[in-house]
């Protein structure tokens, strides 16, 4: 019993019922453990790892120049930029917005870099749920094609203070210029 | 030495005053700090389920921030370190050996946790569970926070002190019974699990006493989920634990198979350290193979552990109804199971929605790819509520009901009640959970106070099915909060009012 010691010599062989479960299990366990790398190098969709560290204030900087170089408009006080997809997109969380509004083409390969002024957010991609982190000091970099056209939002799903609720920015995908 | 001791009448445990005291002002303060905890939940979740939204916007993110504390912290490592005295001495039948430590330890947990308690409330610290850096909360937080976890480390060290001279006055000969083994796991586990907290708290507490300008926050990240997920791992061995000796204690059964039951411990303390870095698929920094070795190597290998007890313990439970004559059929056994027994009912529930809920959804979310298209969403929290809820808490539950006879010598008040509470509590749970890992697959995200938005610059507009699966989750909660207040009930009151058991 569980509550007793064990008879002297406990190492004992697996009866066949408990040989078929454990090997069973250990292969399914195996094919998971081989199936998650190869997935990664075949499957179309991957976490990125692609980092860089940087200061507030320089990638403050990459995203003014960004607005500067690229703005076609402005939405309830937001920029509204349409960047080209040689040159990398930047996106930048702060209490309590994400800045600016992007404007992507579909079936482009952009890199989407992600960073934080402030503290920790959490970027959602929504409707098609996607999510990173957004942590302050670092770049983060997606490699992202869009494959649908028309609005998405993105919301803050790390806890950030009282305004988190109210982080929310947009992001457009529009059908490639002929 | 032996007037110390009392035998327990229908077990024939041995008992000594010291761990007795122990056991019981641990059980309570894990009774207490659950009912704290489950209180806040009820604010939690009606606040989260949309159609009520009751509580204001901080008291909101308060009551989330201490109902991790208290459900998940407190109430869980309370019941532990109870088990730790439990299967350190009454088990073996030898005495407490230290039990001024257990008393320094119990007191050092109870002041951390107060005082995180007392800082949460007055607002000093609105930081999450987590309180990831650069989020700063009052300096005391962290405090209570180190002290807790000293409480805890020092709980767990004595059971390696109780076992070591148990041997030597011959509580054991050669290897500790399976129940201590798997408390064994929980403890080494435990002090791997409170060096990770140490190593990121104690900066964290100088950061915020500006004496060191920045904590780097995706080390934060690595180093706080060193604590927080493998202190889960805690949780699964000690709850393992429970399960295999809740069918010794009801069914007499004994473990098939001692070698494979102890085998698929020893694989929890090997490799669910380094398998937490799951919480960081989707963080910059680390290495795209650096994260896929150890979600997926070192992951499997711990949900091999969890395979072998999955059958190690349904297979104990059938031997030992077969043995009781309940033969006909491949399910008479399982048709004659005492249902009506709490703690059985508790374990079976637990077992139960721990592997279904919580253990494959882990895995799930826990692949690389997926984890892209669940991070951050209400999904990873019904996810551990799956876990730890389901799982942990519903069989805590049913061990308090063989535990207080035990070691407070009082009977289980309402029976009638008590045969009912895991049915309620684990529906509750196991709804709540569905609720929120379907709500969550449509992005609604975790830790948020208003998912329609109000006051934002722009709105967004979930697939409207989330209403009626956030209703679920509501409903689900109401039910476990109501099956929470009657396990509260069912403990304080058999503990106060419950007929003595005479020896």
């Amino acid at each position: 019993m569980a509550i007793y010691e064990p008879e002297r010599v406990w190492w004992n062989p697996l009866s066949k019922d408990e040989r078929i479960w454990v090997a069973l299990a250990l292969i399914w366990m195996l094919v998971s453990f081989i199936f998650m790398p190869i997935y990664h190098l075949v499957g179309a969709q991957n976490p990125p790892a692609e980092t860089y560290s940087v200061s507030a204030e320089d990638y403050d900087k990459l995203v003014e120049g960004m607005i500067a170089k690229y703005k076609v408009g402005e939405e309830n006080g937001f920029p509204v930029v349409h960047p080209s997809a040689d040159e990398p997109v930047y996106i930048r969380a702060s209490m309590w917005q994400w800045y600016p509004i992007v404007e992507l083409e579909k079936g482009k390969t952009y890199k989407l870099h992600l960073s934080s002024m402030d503290i920790q957010h959490g970027f959602s991609l929504l409707p098609i749920n996607m999510n990173l982190m957004v942590l302050p000091g670092y770049d983060y970099v997606a490699t992202i094609t869009p494959t649908t056209s028309g609005e998405f939002h993105v919301v803050c799903n790390e806890f950030c203070g009282v305004g988190h609720h109210m982080m929310v920015g947009k992001m457009y995908v529009k059908e490639p210029a002929k | 030495m032996a007037s110390i001791f009392r035998t327990d009448p229908s077990t024939g445990l041995k008992i000594d005053r010291a761990s007795e005291n122990l056991i019981r002002w641990n059980l309570i303060a894990a009774l207490a700090t659950l009912a704290v905890g489950g209180l806040l939940a009820l604010g939690v979740v009606l606040t989260r389920w949309p159609s009520v939204h009751l509580l204001p916007l901080d008291y909101y993110y308060r009551f989330l921030t201490l109902h991790g504390i208290d459900a998940l912290l407190a109430w869980i490592i309370f019941f532990e370190i109870a088990l730790v005295h439990f299967t350190s001495t009454v088990i073996l039948g030898t005495r407490s050996y230290v039990p001024w430590l257990g008393w320094l330890a119990f007191a050092l947990m109870l002041i951390g946790g107060g005082l995180i308690n007392v800082i949460v409330l007055m607002g000093g610290a609105d930081v999450m569970f987590t309180s990831y850096v650069p989020l700063k909360a009052d300096p005391l937080y962290y405090i209570g926070v180190i002290l807790f976890a000293v409480g805890a480390l020092l709980g767990f060290i004595i059971f390696f002190i109780n076992i070591v001279l148990s041997k030597r006055d011959g509580g054991y000969k050669r290897s500790l019974p399976l129940g201590s083994f798997g408390m064994l796991a929980a403890s080494i586990i435990g002090v791997l699990t409170l060096a990770h907290g140490a190593a990121i708290f104690i900066p964290t507490l100088l950061w915020a006493l500006d004496f060191i300008p920045w904590v780097d926050p995706a080390a934060y990240r690595l180093v706080f989920w060193g604590l927080g997920h493998p202190s889960q791992q805690i949780n699964v061995s000690a709850m393992v634990a429970v399960w295999y000796m809740t069918v010794a204690f009801v069914l007499g059964g004994k473990p098939v198979n001692e070698k494979l039951s102890r085998t698929a411990f020893v694989l929890y303390i090997l490799f669910i350290n380094v398998a937490s870095e799951h919480h960081l698929l989707v963080d910059p920094v680390l290495s795209t193979w650096h994260k896929i070795v150890n979600t997926s190597y070192m992951m499997h290998l711990a949900v091999l552990a969890s395979m072998i007890h999955a059958f190690a313990i349904p297979a104990s439970i059938e031997v030992a109804l077969r043995k009781q004559g309940y033969t006909r059929g491949l399910f008479e056994w399982l048709k004659k199971a005492p249902w009506g027994n709490p703690a059985f009912s508790g374990m079976a529930i637990s077992i139960l929605l721990f592997g279904f809920l919580g253990g494959i959804t882990g895995v799930i979310f826990g692949t690389e790819q997926f984890n892209i298209i669940r991070h951050n969403t209400i999904a990873i929290t019904g996810h551990f509520h799956g876990t730890v809820v389901a799982g942990t808490t519903v069989a805590f539950m049913g061990f308090t009901y063989l535990l207080i006879p035990y070691v407070f010598r009082r009977e289980i008040i309402w029976k009638g009640f008590a045969s009912i509470q895991p049915y309620l509590y684990g529906t509750g749970v196991a709804l709540l959970s569905i609720g929120m890992m379907s709500a969550g697959s449509f992005g609604v995200p975790r830790r948020h106070y208003d998912i329609t938005f109000s006051g934002a610059p722009f709105s967004f507009t979930f697939d409207p099915s989330i209403d009626m699966f956030l209703s679920m989750m509501g409903v689900g909660g109401l039910l476990a909060v109501t099956g929470g207040v009657l396990y509260i009930l069912l403990g304080f009151g058999s503990i106060i009012w419950g007929k003595k058991i005479e020896h």
